[in-house]
């Protein structure tokens, strides 16, 4: 049934603007309705879920208005082919500007997009092409032939048709594996990148998707219209697109189409019926606008959306696929990982100095030391999350020192992290399939036809396999926020394993694991070493490590303070004292 | 252009990159306190100088009534927080009662420019913490975001309020003083020779409130470390209020310094805090000295580019972020942060 | 009589217990401490204590309830925390670090408490007009401390003091605080290291996965072969 809510939806579209008695003043608030809601779909995939404040959304809705408008009533183009002109515009509008304000963070995107917004506002407003303050009117109608598209009810089809098909693109997107990785941004952007997401490319990639979709609402809005102005485009306008994700709720795609039809509802009772109440002076509707608002950010600072449709768990189903192509098998000698004199300072603090050791196929390595050793700092050393200050890291004997953490993800370092990074709300499975990110390559526009199934089945049978391989089948579809941290720990091994790794980095991961626990995880990793994978682990559980590992890297103070098999490094007196503590 | 129209151009410049500057530190001050992006910064400047248009025209403002309301709502507010019942009914009671009754007695004798500009500050400032107290507050663990669509809503709210106190038309008022100094072809207006001074002696006096007072090494603390302060016993909701209290009498003395030379009108405040956060962007939201400098610059570039391009003076204005915007993240690298 | 009464306190973070069912008492100029691997909630414990993080369960405080009371409250009673990432502030001076580890006080100070921070650590006055931030690792510590007892705390809450020290700093801050509780404040601290801990302590508790696996006299439990199991696997224990 809910496989086809499109098709029913579709024939809705058709037919309800039909229905008798529907008052020609509904018919055109539903008709903005449906508009601002083709822009807010955007902003949520852009804010609520990609974690970037824009508040340049009605300018990109300009953006398209604008295009259409001047091709069809300077240019004699039909409106039809406004379409992809506004499209076109808009988007490469926004790449950019994104090229600009993407790098930003947090609220320093929110406030740059502010000023663009104001910038473009003055701009239009100003030069003779766009028609100053006025703008443009006498916009052609859409047209079926000698049919022009003047019925609001006619609109309304085409108005809701096209938001249909917008949900069912965004949905589709936001279901694929670029669709993880924009869901992966907010939160766990350095876990992305660490699996090869291109978080830039990505970031930009949602900027673009909310770029277009609300290039769409202004091609909608100059035909509907058959007038643009600068007004509707300007920063008010956008600051209002903003209130109707928020209010429905900005990290859903269903809250887009309700805050729309609340804010745009309430917004037209209020403008009807406060100066009934309290006279024309004031314009009362901003004024409860914000205290709403303000109220419903209290309240319910998630939407509305979760307080009325509770979040069901999706099951997803695992369908045989062909296995994920395996990384070729590499012949060389070198040791997998090779760490030469490599040093990193902060300031005037030495958190790792000169430290040389190998990992060789098929070994695994404890890399051991007290609190603030500089054991992590190795492990983002060796990824690339940061640079050293000196000395090397060799990958078969081939450097990788200098390179970004997506580069060295790609060949075949996979890691786990010593604070967890999951995507909090998103599913268990779809976080390991995260793992498999450089596994596949269906891009946007394969993902929005649903042409990418074939992969996605086999990306997460992959990912389904790997979660058995830890144990943790049975969670798969719980949100991986709702697992207890050891097992959230497992997940991060699991989703590490979806990479088809040739070494493994993992930052402590017994902690928080039950004795059975620990013992599964100590045999899955002698197992993985039995496949030659190279495995350098940081752990503090001393009985896990010892009976694991092949050789112990001892840390202190950022040096190497010694080196060798287990039950030797163990009895040697300088470790005791550095990890009993002095007294 | 000679260099007289460019002498005239860099003083218009200036004089309004002072204000900028004032509302830059008063944004960068909130936002490090707070966390809060202070977007009703503007409409304290808006109620400022209507406010003290109103009061010289012998009238009673508007503001009068939004601060009796707020200083009410503050107080269910506080009664739902279960707050110290006395010190709320002082702050929130009975200082409003008072300062509206002054008002009162004090409007129709037309007291001057001086008594107007303390009334003016007495009536809008306290609006500011009582904001805090129903608006951010309640949201102190939310992230940036929430709370700057939070401060939108706010801004919605007073700028709606701002039309119904005030109506649509502008106001102006009267110079503080005619006195003008002539150096040569150059002359330094009155109003331009106020607003420098007590802009500059309210950045000493910053400066010193900031560098020497232990309530001003407390706000400082807490915005260098939140939990440091908390851990040293300083209340967030304490440097929180206090922080609006100082953007509220920021906003309102620019607002009195504003409106002998220019209209003002109940929505005119955007504008100007929306020029101030320029300069605080530019000066990264963290910088008190770099936010002075670069609203200057941000003052100084308006007046050059209302002077030659008149119509796009906006543009060039808000444009202007842009270069440094592209400047900073390029000296940033983008390695990925750990959170957010 | 006890300074602090723990009881059956329990934090999580969102449905995932953090700590569980922790009941514990620091006596009145007592120094008690809390061993335990990484991960096994420490931190967390102290956290709530302070008030930092929402807890459930009891906290009396010299007989007071303060379960309900915020951060900054629970300081005007008098505890203070020296956090494990110390949380100085940074661009301000140490003499104002210090100054404002007296803000209870408010203007009046807390009268010649200056004195006796800078005669502890002397350092500090040294440096008393250098930024925080570019003090080294010990001489923070030493300022965290220093800051925390400008306060006069009734409990001092010390999170893993020797973390990322060398060695012979480690020994000077352990013999600070064996200087201190020689001056009646109750401490109550939590360290990785161990042995250090537990020579300097009356009493320990050893928290593992978030519950209270051991506790005793801090000299019984320095003998106890399970604490060396716990830090070097159990090969090693005999």
């Amino acid at each position: 049934m809910m496989r086809f809510w499109p098709v029913l939806a579709l024939l809705a579209c058709a037919v309800l603007p039909w229905t008798p008695g529907l008052p020609v003043f509904w018919v055109s608030l539903l008709n903005y309705i449906g508009i601002s809601s083709i822009l807010v779909v955007g902003l949520v995939v852009l804010t609520g879920i990609g974690g970037m404040t824009s508040f340049a959304q009605a300018s990109f809705m300009g953006f398209g208005a604008y295009a259409s408008a001047i091709l069809s009533t300077r240019y004699g183009v039909s409106p039809w082919l406004g379409l992809p002109a506004a499209i076109l515009v808009s988007a490469l509008g926004a790449a950019a500007i994104g090229a600009v304000t993407l790098r930003l963070r947090g609220h320093y995107l929110a406030l740059g997009t502010m000023a663009v917004s104001v910038s473009l506002y003055y701009l239009v407003a100003n030069l003779d092409f766009f028609g100053r303050n006025d703008g443009l009117s006498t916009i052609p109608p859409l047209q079926i032939g000698s049919y022009r598209l003047t019925d609001g009810r006619v609109f309304l089809t085409l108005v809701w048709a096209m938001l249909v098909a917008v949900v069912v693109a965004t949905n589709n997107l936001l279901d694929s594996r670029l669709g993880r990785a924009i869901r992966a941004l907010r939160g766990g952007a350095l876990a992305a990148s660490s699996f090869g997401v291109n978080t830039t490319q990505v970031r930009m990639l949602a900027f673009v998707h909310a770029a277009i979709l609300a290039a769409i609402a202004g091609w909608l809005y100059a035909h509907l219209q058959r007038s643009v102005n600068p007004t509707p485009f300007g920063l008010f306008a956008s600051i209002e697109y903003m209130l109707m994700a928020v209010f429905g709720g900005a990290g859903y795609v269903g809250g887009a189409i309700l805050g729309a039809l609340l804010v745009t509802a309430i917004n037209d009772l209020l403008q009807d019926w406060l100066p009934k109440l309290l006279g024309q002076r004031g314009n009362y509707e901003t004024i409860v606008f914000g205290v709403i608002l303000l109220a419903v950010l209290q309240v319910a600072p998630e939407g509305l959306w979760p307080h009325i449709f509770r979040g069901r768990v999706r099951r997803r189903v695992i369908v045989d696929a062909p296995p994920l192509d395996r990384r070729p098998h590499v012949t060389s000698d070198a040791p997998i990982l090779a760490v030469e004199h490599l040093a990193k300072r902060f300031g005037g603090l030495v958190a790792v100095n000169d430290l040389s050791f190998t990992v060789a196929k098929g070994e695994i390595v404890g890399l051991i030391g007290p609190n603030g050793a500089g054991k992590s700092t190795s492990f983002n050393l060796i990824t690339g999350v940061a640079a050293p200050s000196a000395g090397a890291v060799a990958l078969f004997g081939q450097p990788i020192t200098g390179l970004s953490p997506r580069a060295i993800a790609g060949h075949g370092v996979a890691r786990s992290f010593q604070h967890v990074k999951l995507v909090p709300g998103m599913s268990v499975i779809e976080n390991v399939a995260i793992g498999a990110h450089l596994r596949g390559q269906a891009g946007a526009l394969v993902a929005i036809c649903r042409q990418d199934r074939g992969e996605e089945a086999r990306i997460f049978a992959e990912a389904a396999h790997q979660l058995a391989r830890v144990g943790l089948a049975g969670l798969a579809d719980r949100p991986a926020d709702s697992l207890a941290l050891g097992q959230q720990r497992v997940v991060e091994i699991a989703r590490a394993l979806c990479l088809d790794p040739v070494l493994l980095l993992l930052d402590e991961p017994a902690a928080g694991l039950r004795h059975a626990e620990k013992a599964e995880l100590a045999a899955l990793l002698r197992r993985l070493r039995g496949e030659n994978v190279a495995i350098l682990l940081v752990e503090h559980d001393m009985e896990f490590v010892m009976g694991l590992v092949d050789r112990l890297v001892v840390m202190d103070f950022g040096t190497k303070l010694a080196e060798g098999p287990a039950e030797q490094v163990r009895r040697d007196p300088a470790v005791i004292e550095a990890y009993l503590g002095v007294a | 252009m000679d260099s007289t129209i460019a002498a005239i151009l860099v003083q218009d410049g200036i004089v309004n990159g002072a204000i900028y500057a004032l509302l830059a530190l008063s944004l960068v001050l909130v936002f490090a306190v707070t966390r809060v992006v202070f977007v009703p910064q503007g409409d304290f400047v808006a109620f400022g100088g209507l406010t003290y248009a109103a009061l010289e025209a012998g009238t009673l403002p508007g503001s009068l009534w939004l601060l009796g309301g707020l200083g009410v709502a503050a107080f269910l507010f506080g009664l739902h927080q279960r707050r110290a019942i006395i010190g709320m009914v002082l702050t929130c009671l009975a200082l409003p009662a008072a300062i509206i009754a002054v008002t009162w007695l004090a409007v129709p004798l037309k007291p001057g420019a001086l008594a107007n500009t303390l009334l003016t500050l007495a009536i809008v400032t306290p609006i500011a913490p009582y904001i805090y107290r129903i608006g951010f507050q309640p949201l102190a663990e939310a992230s940036v975001l929430v709370l700057l669509i939070a401060a939108v809503a706010v801004h919605l709210a007073l700028m709606g309020l701002g039309l119904v106190f005030f109506g649509p038309e502008g106001s102006r008022a009267a110079a503080f003083s005619d006195v003008s100094i002539s150096v040569g072809d150059f002359t330094l207006a009155g109003q331009a020779l106020w607003i420098l001074g007590l802009t500059g002696a309210l950045m000493v006096a910053l400066y010193g409130f900031f560098g020497f007072t232990l309530l001003g090494k407390a706000l400082r603390a807490t915005a260098v470390n939140r939990l440091g302060a908390r851990l040293v016993g300083i209340g967030t909701a304490q440097s929180g209020s206090l922080a609006f209290v100082l953007a509220g009498a920021i906003g309102t003395l620019s607002g009195i310094l504003i409106v002998p030379l220019t209209t003002v009108y109940y929505d005119s405040g955007f504008v100007i805090g929306l020029k101030a956060f320029t300069a605080a962007i530019i000066a990264a939201m963290a910088s008190f000295p770099g936010a002075v400098l670069a609203a200057l610059l941000v003052g100084v570039l308006e007046s050059f580019s209302s002077f030659w391009a008149s119509a796009f003076k906006e543009v060039i204005v808000f444009t202007a972020i842009i270069p440094v915007l592209l400047w900073r993240s390029l000296r940033h690298a983008a390695v990925e942060d750990d959170d957010e | 009589m006890s300074v602090l009464v723990v009881e059956a306190l329990a934090v999580s973070y969102g449905a995932i217990p953090a700590v569980e069912d922790i009941s514990l008492a620091v006596p009145e100029g007592g120094l008690v401490t809390v061993i335990g691997p990484n991960g096994a909630g420490k931190s967390t414990l102290l956290n709530a204590i302070m008030g930092v993080l929402p807890s459930r369960g009891g906290l009396r405080f010299l007989g007071h309830d303060i379960s309900a009371l915020s951060v900054e409250a629970r300081v005007q009673h008098g505890i203070a925390l020296v956090p494990e990432k110390r949380e100085l502030f940074a661009t301000m001076s140490v003499a104002d670090n210090l100054l404002l580890g007296g803000f209870r006080f408010g203007r009046r100070g807390a009268g010649g408490e200056l004195d006796r921070v800078y005669s502890l650590f002397p350092r500090l006055r040294e440096r008393h007009r250098q930024q925080a931030g570019t003090l080294s690792g010990g001489e923070r510590q030493m300022l965290a401390m220093g800051r925390a007892l400008m306060g006069k705390p009734r409990l001092l809450m010390l999170d893993e003091p020797s973390l990322g020290l060398a060695p012979l700093i480690v020994r000077d801050i352990f013999r600070i605080i064996a200087d201190l509780r020689a001056t009646g404040v109750a401490i109550l601290l939590v360290e990785q290291n161990a042995r250090a801990a537990l020579a300097v302590a009356d009493r320990g508790y050893v928290l593992e996965t978030g519950r209270v696996t051991l506790e005793g006299d801090a000299r019984t439990l320095a003998a106890d072969p399970r604490i060396v199991e716990m830090y070097l696997g159990a090969a090693t224990a005999r």
